[in-house]
């Protein structure tokens, strides 16, 4: 399987689309700035979020309790799971039960984790993904790039083509506004023909025993207040201890993720509809086992917002796809390897370690010093190539040794420049591709240091 | 074992060090909150109406296009009717579509996000009817415009199986190039009417 | 009079030297007494960051032996700092003179405005000036506010040039997007570095920057290799060739 550098390169041969990709995330960022700038508390709320996640952390099974119960009493019913594979057997055994084969959805990064969409379709359920861009990527089959934009990466005539094809859209039509209402006509047939909603879950409250559910569509409500089987999917890591504490999330959420004070909607479900079913299934999938990490702890805080990729000036050059997995950018680099080290290798290596993300991150989640962390676990799992480690050591080596660093540099500058342009700029030579090799002066500072006066 | 149990278990065995709660934050208050309302609700696409007396609220209501144009309207407002919609007799939400407006009582606002607190036992007798309706207009007291959201989660109280809302404009989507389309799957516009 | 210990990068050692010299000057120019210890060779970040612990840890033990008898250590880099003060701790805690090393091992900017207290620049510069604020510099040592935190603004590095007469700190549409160099990034992802490079470049001439002034030569490098192969005109100069003429007091 390629890694990072090779999908980006690829996706950088299009330095025209590149540059689009990178302005469209960029002005999010911007946005996210705009907003941020008006609350003038707004590192103290960063501050506060990042607190009571790691609270929360530490007492991670008391409040699943508490909201267990809660919910219990709300006339929810409870499923645990403790893989992927164990919660996609959940669902379709409550959907089965039902006699479901229409079901709709809305935005649920863990299902995508899970792949439950596929599981559900080979069991006869049809899936409809509701959240536009979502619908978008399920249409042309292929994952979505981005957590909270899952289009950013087309464009809207590639859009206008998939909707004449799928929805009978005018052909090469593309002005937004009319394929948004194509869509808003045939979601809205599936919303009323289904027989049970699945939705995410942004928050889980422990004291309440409900869940908050953010959009701007208004999808989840449509989805999840028709028909009358209400299924909410939720990673263990998504429980806040008390409805109070929705105020410092939400005051931060969509302004770090979308720009945008909140979402259109944002919806309390504390119980199922009169005469209907609320099931909420709590998956594990690996959170209780990065819980006992202390270099990865924090990343369990993450709450999905999108910011560390609007922010990542990797992500916006290289595009969610050329991370391979579910979740992309900063975040996704250190979840990924958590899940399979060897086969996400590349991942925390796809960065500068600008620090960006970190500073962007509205739980405080030091991301780049994970991803720098996660460098080191590779290594210990030779899990990066042996050329690489070698090279690493080598360096090490010399650099321990004065007389071998000096040695090596004198030549180094010796040498380089009388080197004819096709040897110096060889293949051997990655650095050369694009850029000239630094100038290389006859005398090193501890040359010339010796002449000035002390 | 239970997953349920092996999950709790594999929770206590990893438990990090001991962590306390932060204190509370102070909020932003504005100068002028229903400035700040009117400003955000109008950045997230809707509408303010000022009332000028809870008498005036039929005419406020006759002013605004959709709901003069509106066939079907659905008020859960006392005081206000219904046209052509009798709520009561749906038992069905799915029956609730082609409803054009929906008239809808807000318990506050917001001013920080323009959101209107709109809490479960308001939406009767289907809860759908807030999305399902093409056309949302939202009636709240002018004198219940809060500054921030902290304030807000101060004034609900919780019950078992309450459902509640934060309404902030209509529904809408940049899904397509970022291009902002208003009326995505829910309400094509929202008109917030203080009272 | 504080005895200063100058810690001279590998690169800067080995490819600019008159970074350097210029930085040795400045320093002695305020009355430190500057020394450099002969035995250094780096700080080890070039390893630590390809997650190659084992090969980066003797070189922090060395660091802590070299410079550990210094009252300040003074480098002109941001990234070799932030290496020394935020990423030693877990080889070298607890060892004799490491919390003192951490707690006085500075950048060159933020040595100038913080310990040496500069608050006179006395020369002049007369060219349209991009600042290129390197990341590690930025956001680990924070020498100026990164344009994500809500924080009141200030900058060390523009604090220093502003004074100089005829300088015109130009205005960049994305002030701090990281350059691309990111040490083996540089290399292992090519391409989406080079892109970050020539983005950054773009935005600077743009801005009409005639210089693209750093206090990290591994950034400029990157990006002198790019203006080099695409014949562009920016010249690169670290902060330290700028104000090596000027007199601070």
């Amino acid at each position: 399987m390629t890694g990072h550098p090779e999908n980006a390169a690829s996706f950088v041969a299009n330095e025209e689309r590149t540059h689009w990709h990178d302005q469209s995330l960029w002005f999010v960022r911007a946005k996210r700035d705009r907003q941020a700038s008006g609350i003038p508390e707004w590192e103290a709320l960063r501050e506060a979020a990042s607190a009571i996640k790691t609270h929360t952390l530490s007492r991670l099974a008391d409040y699943l309790e508490e909201f267990e119960r809660n919910a219990i009493a709300n006339g929810i019913q409870v499923h645990w799971a403790r893989d992927g594979v164990e919660h996609n057997a959940i669902v379709h055994q409550i959907l089965a039960s039902h006699g479901v084969t229409r079901l709709v959805k809305s935005k649920s990064m863990l299902t995508e984790e899970c792949h439950l969409n596929p599981y559900l379709e080979a069991h006869g359920i049809e899936v409809t993904d509701t959240d536009l861009g979502e619908r978008i990527v399920q249409l042309r089959k292929e994952p979505p790039s981005h957590i909270v934009m899952p289009a950013i990466h087309l464009k809207r005539q590639e859009i206008g083509d998939l909707f004449h094809i799928e929805l009978g859209t005018d052909k090469g039509a593309s002005d937004p506004k009319y394929l948004t209402e194509a869509a808003r006509g045939n979601l809205r047939s599936k919303f009323l023909g289904a027989q049970a909603g699945l939705t995410g879950v942004n928050f889980a409250v422990a004291e309440t025993g409900g869940i908050v559910v953010c959009t701007n569509e208004g999808n989840a409500d449509m989805g999840a207040s028709l028909p009358r089987l209400h299924i909410a999917c939720m990673g263990i890591e998504k429980l806040i201890p008390r409805a109070a504490d929705l105020s410092v999330f939400l005051r931060l959420l969509a302004r770090s993720g979308t720009g945008q004070p909140i979402t259109a909607y944002t919806s309390h479900f504390n119980g199922p509809l009169r005469g209907g079913e609320m099931h909420v299934v709590i998956l594990d999938n690996g959170r209780s086992r990065i819980l006992g990490q202390q270099a990865f702890r924090r990343s369990l805080s993450c709450i999905r917002c999108g910011a560390c990729m609007n922010t990542c000036p990797v992500y916006r050059r290289s595009g969610g796809y050329s991370y391979g997995y579910t979740v992309p950018g900063p975040i996704g680099s250190i979840l990924a390897p958590q899940r399979d080290p060897k086969k996400y290798a590349s991942l925390p290596f796809a960065s500068s370690l600008c620090g960006s993300c970190t500073d962007v991150c509205p739980v405080k989640i030091d991301l780049h010093h994970q991803l720098l962390a996660f460098r080191k676990v590779l290594v210990d799992l030779k899990a990066v190539p042996l050329q690489k480690r070698l090279s690493m050591a080598v360096m090490g080596f010399v650099l321990s040794h004065p007389l071998l660093y000096r040695t090596g540099g004198s030549l180094m500058r010796a040498i380089v420049p009388r080197l004819p342009r096709g040897l110096a700029y060889g293949r051997w030579n990655p650095w050369g591709i694009q850029r000239e090799l630094p100038p290389m002066p006859k005398q090193s500072f501890r040359d010339l240091v010796q002449k000035e006066p002390s | 074992m239970s997953s349920r149990d092996a999950i709790l278990d594999s929770l206590r065995q990893n438990v990090p060090p001991p962590a306390s709660r932060p204190g509370p934050i102070t909020g932003i208050r504005y100068a002028d909150p229903l400035k700040q309302f009117e400003e955000t609700l109008i950045g997230a696409g809707g509408r303010l109406v000022r009332a000028t007396a809870p008498q005036d609220l039929a005419s406020e209501l006759a002013n605004i296009d959709v709901y003069a144009n509106a066939a079907k309207i659905a008020s859960l407002v006392p005081g206000i009717p219904s046209r052509n919609v009798d709520l009561s007799s749906i038992e069905d939400p799915h029956d609730l579509e082609g409803i054009d407006v929906a008239v809808i009582p807000g318990k506050f606002g917001v001013a920080e996000n323009a959101a209107v607190w709109v809490p479960g036992e308001t939406l009767t007798p289907h809860r759908a009817i807030f999305v399902i309706a093409q056309h949302l207009i939202l009636i709240v007291p002018a004198q219940e415009i809060v500054d921030n959201l902290h304030q807000a989660y101060e004034r609900i109280h919780w019950s078992p199986n309450s459902f509640g809302i934060f309404i902030s404009g209509p529904s809408k989507t940049a899904d397509i190039e970022q291009s902002l389309v208003i009326g995505a799957h829910g309400a094509r516009s929202c008109t917030v009417i203080l009272v | 009079m504080p005895n200063v210990g100058l810690f001279i990068p590998c690169y800067v050692d080995q490819l600019y030297p008159q970074v350097g010299i210029a930085t040795l000057r400045i320093l002695r120019r305020l009355g430190l007494n500057v020394e450099f210890p002969r035995e250094q060779t780096c700080c080890g970040q070039p390893m630590a960051n390809s997650g190659s612990d084992a090969a980066a840890r003797p070189l922090a033990e060395r660091f802590l032996e070299i410079f550990g008898k210094y009252d300040d250590v003074v480098a002109p880099s941001g990234s070799c700092v932030s290496m020394v003060r935020n990423h030693y701790d877990h080889w070298l805690h607890g060892k004799p003179r490491f919390e003192h090393l951490r707690d006085h091992t500075f950048e060159l900017c933020e040595y100038l405005t913080d310990v040496a207290k500069v608050v006179n620049v006395d020369g002049e510069f007369p060219f349209k000036v991009g600042l290129q604020m390197s990341c590690h510099g930025l956001r680990e040592l924070r020498l100026g506010r990164s344009s994500e935190l809500m924080v009141a603004p200030f900058n060390k590095v523009r604090q220093l040039l502003t004074q100089l007469r005829g300088i015109e700190i130009v205005e960049l549409s994305r002030p701090d997007e990281c350059c691309g160099f990111g040490g083996t990034f540089a290399v292992g992802e090519e391409a989406v570095s080079c892109l970050m490079g020539r983005d950054r470049i773009q935005d600077h001439a743009r801005a009409g920057a005639q210089v693209i002034a750093g206090f990290d030569m591994s950034c400029l490098m990157h990006l002198d290799g790019l203006i080099r192969r695409t014949n562009q005109s920016q010249r690169v100069m670290h902060v330290a060739e700028i104000l090596e003429k000027a007199k601070l007091s």
